[in-house]
């Protein structure tokens, strides 16, 4: 099977979307990317004769695109026009119906081309006499590439995305695993280390290596911070399981909006988020973060496995993790041990935040929020607490969102995932690498 | 100057208004779920979008009538009530929080994919759909009321709707909480071995206590998109906790609390967004953006279910004794 | 020691239960239930492994052995709470293979649980009543019109009261069940078994925890439920209790069944003093198994 297919190196392109979807108005600082509105009252040009227009904006890394073709043809009615010199157009159609818009992509610049074979789009009109259509350009070559290549090329990304998955997975299964608490501040824990190293690489303009531990350090400064100014005192109180998971459903929604508060609702990019792919592996065509990102995963995977089997500190971890009141009578200090659970969690999380910000890629308030329920899904995939089980759950979640966009619409890829994860459980409710409970 | 007396208006309004009434609705039923039976249900705003969609597509799309297409939206939540609950109600209650919290989320996913946007109108959601309920107004044209009360007569009428499908659900669950299915329900909320041990279908009781929260959910759904359009960034996690903080602020186990709950919290929610607002544009605080005033809110809410949980954890009507949580 | 928990009588013993000679597996006159090749394991650990037990209809049987012979798990197993790899069991000549936990207690057969499940939100009496079978109010949509169950409501409620009368709990009905103590709790779980007039009852350690003030009542409970014909199995690990009230006893040892018999006899079986000295031997975790131990010697010296 043959088909024409976009390469492209990581899912950058999400982030060279142009028209019409930033939503980041809510930004504070000048620095915020300004947002590309492709409104509905675009200029009238041509066209006069009819009553109902689309319109739209072609734009690609924030440069209006001049003489690209867009077609128009539904109903019998055919017509064609060209980006104007702010890279608008707008196409006047008979009737409120349904057509069909092509943008011809042999008229875009070199290396550039609609993402995910979307050239073609069926458009309608909504109340208005006016429909914004907008193509989503990204960067890429137009080729044929076979559908082994193309498993493939979603093989590494899925992998890619998976091993970033796992680094906040392993977290929040071993903050589960010894304190019982379904965290779901842990999203908030992840965009905290994106925040740091765009504070620290960005706005600070400190070197990309110093950003990223600086980063990665006041992650785990987090997680302490959390860990003795609420979930100790908490546990101290006596605080049951399920009150414990709704406070830190509070702490989400607060740290979420504060962070939004400060930073703004824009998406931005770290240093060095879009240099160019230049690693060709067969088909696969990966960039330098790319290969750093998926080599960082990996190593810090093996030390973390490392610490669990080898360590004194890792084997008390798992010994908690078994069953907590019996390690405090075998003499292990379940405290230290949570605490450094928790500062372990964050330091991973905020670097599972750096990767994602890389990955997506962007910066954003919510960022940890939109991952959340994948990491979840990874380690109840896996079964709940259990490290291991995170890092393989964490690895199916990614590559099956990654392989499903074989078949599923792109904006529906999540969907596959969390399906996946209700039918897991449906035959494994107990997880991958679970055990069951006792009873009685 | 702050105009205070416009503030409180703006606020009082909320004591009334269809909103709060879906909202008061949606935490009902999750009192039932979460309360009552102790299920962990976070998929409350699926739930709504399906009460929400399932009316407005019906309406659109296939001309139903107002009764046909509330039932197809309770058909829907049933439906999905089963497909959560038949995995997950056999297992520990946090699997039924992640998988319910999931299902949701591919709801709205659903609902926003530009792949089905000829009947769900993807990110731009539904309109149009109204013209049903308004033709049943029983009201003649014209406004009603007194100071911040004064509303057009389609106003008038979401709101009496609104209220009247709140109350008898009220009535409804009250019936039910005082009888043996009651019993049952809150003995799994204790403690489902013992109550299975005792000869009860546990699962069964469970997965009508999901259905019978979720319906009350989708009603809610459907009185939520009455003043406003469907769309479905409204259908997002956080309205799921919202409901949440709701829930806790009247007493997660109280049939007055989630109503009373939703009224205060639409009350302090609209006075303290109106007062910063406005502040802010007084230029009060001076290191504040209008857009951030808004954001306030948010980090509110969070704090405020964060407080409400350690300390008051049985809500403004829990019973002192009868703690939800305690175990 | 013994003097504590001395019988102001002593209670009448069934016997001639058995067929043959007092063996594991010997064949009842009348068993009401039937075990064979029951097989429970967690990963590599056997927990139970029955290869045929009966137990006795209309008598009360005690179920004994070392901390993790697997007694609660034969229980859950028996009762639906856990499925067995294999083997099968039946319960009044119905097998129970296969049927959830809810109908079992359904067919008569009612447990109690080693930690106490009292239901702590509702009231001793709501707790009593929960027990109750077959509640027209139980329906969803019969529920809401209280006229078709108010009149079953108030019989259940006054057998309810009439129990909890027998186990002195009448004060407490209108309190949480939370508020009760360990051993009032023990004496509420029980109560409610009742409240569905079970054929089989089967306690999970009724004693464990329970003030030796109420352990004289608790086995007249016991005893009561023999008198009014029904079966009682119980797990126990105090042998005075056991050799008081047992008129049979059955003896497991890391998940098999090592000795059975007459409560009198069965203690003397070479047998049953290995499982709980070999117990002793094999592991270090010695607190609780010692006890056992001293028990055992105890019991022994008293029998001769
Ligand atoms: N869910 C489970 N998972 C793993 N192992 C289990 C489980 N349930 C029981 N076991 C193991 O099975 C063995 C038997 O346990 P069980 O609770 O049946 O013992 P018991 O005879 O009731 O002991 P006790 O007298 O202390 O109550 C023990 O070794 C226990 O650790
Ligand atoms: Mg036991």
């Amino acid at each position: 099977m043959e088909s024409t297919q976009a390469v492209r190196p990581h899912s950058r392109g999400r982030w060279l979307i142009l028209l019409g979807l930033l939503l980041s108005a809510l930004t504070l600082s000048g620095i915020a990317a300004s947002p590309a509105m492709a409104d509905e009252g675009g200029t009238d040009g041509q066209a006069e004769e009819f009553e109902y227009f689309f319109s739209g904006n072609v734009k690609y890394n924030d440069e209006p695109l001049e003489g690209v073709s867009i077609s128009v043809s539904g109903g019998g009615f055919e017509a064609e026009t060209e980006t104007d010199e702010n890279g608008q157009w707008t196409l006047g159609v008979p009737e409120k119906e349904a057509y069909e818009l092509t943008l011809d992509e042999d008229t875009l610049p070199e290396g550039v081309i609609v993402e995910d074979g979307q050239s073609t789009i069926e458009a309608e009109f909504g109340l208005t006499n006016r429909k914004a259509v907008n193509f989503f350009l990204g960067e890429g070559q137009r080729v044929t590439t076979d559908y082994g290549a193309q498993v493939l090329i979603r093989v590494v990304n899925g992998l890619n995305f998976g091993l970033l998955l796992a680094l906040a997975a392993i977290g929040l299964s071993l903050i589960f695993g010894t304190t019982g608490l379904s965290n779901f501040a842990h999203a908030e824990m992840i965009t905290f280390g994106a925040l740091m190293m765009l504070t620290f690489s960005t706005t600070l303009a400190f070197p990309v290596w110093l950003a990223i531990i600086i980063a990665i350090a006041l992650s785990g400064g987090l997680g302490w911070a959390l860990d003795a100014g609420l979930w100790k005192p908490l546990r101290k109180r006596g605080v049951a399981l399920i009150p414990l998971m709704i406070v830190s459903i509070g702490l989400s929604l607060a740290l979420r909006y504060t962070f939004q508060f400060f930073y703004g609702g824009g998406t931005r990019q770290l240093p060095g988020a879009t240099i160019p792919s230049e690693i060709r592996l067969g088909p696969i065509l990966l960039s330098w973060i790319d290969v750093v990102s998926m080599a960082t995963s990996v190593v810090v995977l093996l030390a973390v496995a490392f610490f669990l089997l080898r360590t004194r500190i890792g084997k008390a971890t798992r010994a908690v993790s078994d069953n907590a009141p019996l390690a405090a009578a075998s003499g292990i200090d379940v405290d230290r041990v949570i605490r450094i659970v928790w500062i372990l969690g964050g330091a991973l999380a905020g670097l599972a935040g750096i990767l994602w910000a890389y990955f997506r890629p962007g910066v954003s308030w919510d960022m940890g929020f939109q991952i959340l329920l994948l990491v979840f899904a990874a380690v109840t995939l896996g079964g709940l607490g259990t490290a291991f089980g995170a890092l393989v759950g964490s690895l199916i979640v990614g590559l099956f969102i990654e392989v499903s966009t074989l078949w599923l619409p792109s904006d529906m890829k999540y969907v596959g995932a969390l399906l996946v994860l209700i039918l897991v459980l449906l035959f494994r409710p107990q997880g991958i690498l679970g055990r069951r409970e006792r009873i009685g | 100057m702050i105009d205070f007396l416009a503030i409180l208006g703006n606020a009082a309004q909320q004591l009334i208004s269809p909103t709060t009434a879906a909202y008061a609705l949606a935490a009902l039923g999750l009192a039932i779920h979460f309360g009552y039976t102790g299920l962990l249900n976070f998929g409350q705003a699926g739930f709504m979008a399906l009460g929400a969609y399932g009316f407005a597509i019906s309406t659109l799309s296939f001309g139903f009538p107002v009764w046909a297409s509330v039932l197809v939206g309770i058909a829907a939540s049933i439906v999905f009530a089963l497909i959560l609950g038949i995995p997950t109600l056999r297992l520990r209650a946090d699997y039924l929080a992640i998988v319910t919290i999931a299902a949701a989320e591919i709801l709205r996913l659903i609902f926003t994919t530009n792949t089905f946007d000829e009947v769900t109108g993807s990110a731009s959601g539904l309109q149009g759909y109204k013209g049903g309920i308004a033709a049943l107004n029983p009201i003649p044209d014209g406004t009603y009321g007194f100071g911040p009360f004064t509303y057009n007569a389609y106003d008038w009428w979401i709101r009496i709707l609104g209220w009247t499908v709140v109350i008898l659900a009220a009535i409804f669950t009250w019936l039910l909480m005082r009888s043996p299915w009651g019993r049952v329900i809150k003995g799994i909320r204790e403690d489902e071995d013992a109550v299975r041990a005792l000869g009860k279908n546990v699962y069964s009781y469970k997965m009508q206590s999901l259905i019978l929260g979720g319906v009350f959910g989708t009603l809610a759904g459907m009185i939520f998109i009455l003043p406003r359009a469907v769309v479905p960034a409204n259908y997002q996690t956080s309205l799921t906790f919202f409901i949440y903080a709701i829930l806790l602020l009247g007493g997660a186990a109280t049939i007055l609390g989630p109503i009373v709950g939703a009224m205060i919290f639409w009350v302090l929610l609209s006075f303290f967004s109106g007062f910063v607002s406005r502040a802010v544009e007084a230029g009060w605080f001076p290191f504040m953006s209008p857009v951030q005033a808004g954001q306030l809110t948010f980090i509110l809410v969070g704090v405020g279910i964060m407080l409400l949980v350690v300390f008051r954890p049985q809500g403004i009507f829990g019973n002192k004794k009868e703690l939800a949580f305690v175990r | 020691m013994s003097d504590n928990v001395a019988p102001a009588s002593k209670p009448v013993k069934t016997t001639g239960l058995h067929i043959g000679d007092p063996a594991p597996g010997v064949k009842k006159v009348d068993p009401i239930i039937i075990a064979d090749g029951v097989k429970r394991t967690f990963g590599g650990l056997t927990a139970v492994d029955v290869a045929h037990v009966e137990i006795p209809r209309g008598a009360i049987t005690a179920l004994i052995g070392p901390n993790g012979a697997g007694k609660t798990t034969f229980f859950n197993l028996l009762t639906g709470f856990d499925k067995p790899d294999e083997g099968k069991w039946e319960f009044d000549g119905r097998s129970l293979a296969h049927v959830p936990a809810y109908r079992v207690a359904r067919m008569g057969l009612i447990r109690t649980f080693q930690l106490t499940k009292a239901l702590g939100l509702l009231t001793v009496l709501d707790n009593m009543k929960l027990g109750a079978k077959q509640q027209t109010g139980e329906n969803l949509f019969r529920s809401v019109l209280p006229f078709l169950w108010r009149k079953q409501e108030e019989e259940i409620e006054e057998k309810a009261k009439e129990i909890l009368t027998r186990f002195k709990l009448d004060a407490k009905q209108e309190d949480y069940a939370a508020s009760l103590s360990g051993g009032q709790r023990k004496l509420l779980e029980m109560a409610r078994a009742l409240m569905s007039d079970p054929t089989l009852v089967m306690l999970d350690e009724p004693m464990a925890g329970v003030n030796p003030a109420l352990t004289q009542s608790l086995l007249d409970h016991i005893l009561d439920l023999k008198s009014q014909g029904m079966t009682v199995l119980f797990v126990e690990h105090d042998m005075h209790m056991v050799r008081h009230i047992a008129d049979w006893v059955i003896v497991m040892a890391e998940g098999k069944i090592v000795a059975e018999g007459d409560p009198h006899e069965v203690m003397q079986d070479p047998a049953v003093i290995d499982a709980y000295l070999g117990a002793h031997h094999d592991t270090d975790l010695g607190d609780s198994d010692d006890e056992h131990v001293t028990a055992m010697k105890e019991l022994i010296d008293d029998e001769q």
